[in-house]
């Protein structure tokens, strides 16, 4: 299930900006534990959608060369408050997390 | 910039709704409800250690450059575990943008797809396993590839991050 995504959404005018931030450790594969010296394996969000009312917005496939815990920002026209916006992501472990916010009043 | 074009809205649906059977066919249990978007990463694309492979893969071939991207980054990352991109696209209906770095091991990092009311930008984070030019390949409605890209140099690469 993985820990909340936080999710803002701020309204400037005709355009709102929807950051959010996905807690999640992004492995490489590539990566030696420190105790062990073992390779920890690859773990990592594969795909995200972040969606308005329900409409996609932005659809994203990630590589493991995204940081640990992403943190992304886009813009949307004509949003405003009262809207839905929702993030959901799925990763290599078949894992996955949903999670929305309602738009405030700027 | 990027007006809602039912055309494409309705062409996204589709394939989103392609991609959610295709989720209860591969995951074939219960347990594993299908995902949005799970059905859609392109294995090859992503698994690919080659530029040239990657940016076939990803459909992101034959473009030609173009001023009407704009790539904003640190010139001089010290630490390559997060190097912080902001990509914006200037072109009329872009549709996806795509970022490599071309000597990471598999050099396409993300690919985004914009719909609706969605602007054709983003801002994320990288890692970087040594200085490389961070090349971003935008597909604009009419199936034309553009590119653009900007030079990194990383003190410390963050690969094993």
């Amino acid at each position: 299930m993985g820990e909340a995504i936080r999710i803002r959404a701020s309204l400037q005018g005709e355009l709102t900006e929807i950051r959010f931030l996905m807690p999640h450790p992004m492995e490489t594969g590539q990566r030696k534990d420190a105790g062990s010296g073992q390779l920890v394996p690859a773990h990592f969000i594969q795909t995200f959608s972040l969606t308005a009312n329900g409409a996609l917005l932005v659809g994203g496939q990630l590589n493991t060369a995204i940081s640990r815990n992403p943190l992304f920002s886009f813009y949307a026209r004509g949003l405003k408050a009262g809207d839905r916006i929702a993030v959901e992501w799925s990763d290599s472990k078949g894992d996955r997390r949903r999670d929305e916010v309602i738009i405030a009043e700027p | 910039m990027l007006q809602p074009d039912a055309a494409d809205v309705d062409r996204l649906r589709r394939l989103l709704l392609r991609a959610a059977t295709a989720g209860v066919v591969v995951a074939g249990d219960l347990l594993q409800p299908p995902a949005v978007l799970a059905a859609d990463w392109n294995r090859e694309a992503f698994t690919a250690t080659g530029l040239s492979e990657a940016m076939r893969a990803a459909g992101a071939g034959g473009s030609s450059a173009s001023g009407g991207i704009v790539i904003k980054t640190v010139d001089i990352a010290e630490n390559g575990a997060q190097v912080p991109v902001e990509v914006i696209s200037n072109i009329p209906d872009s549709q996806s943008i795509s970022i490599f770095i071309e000597k990471n091991p598999m050099p396409l990092a993300a690919s985004l797809t914009f719909a609706g009311r969605a602007q054709a930008r983003v801002r994320l984070q990288v890692k970087m396993a040594e200085s490389s030019r961070i090349r971003v390949v935008v597909r604009a409605a009419d199936g034309k590839n553009y590119h653009a890209s900007r030079e990194v140099k990383v003190t410390l690469g963050g690969c094993g991050a």
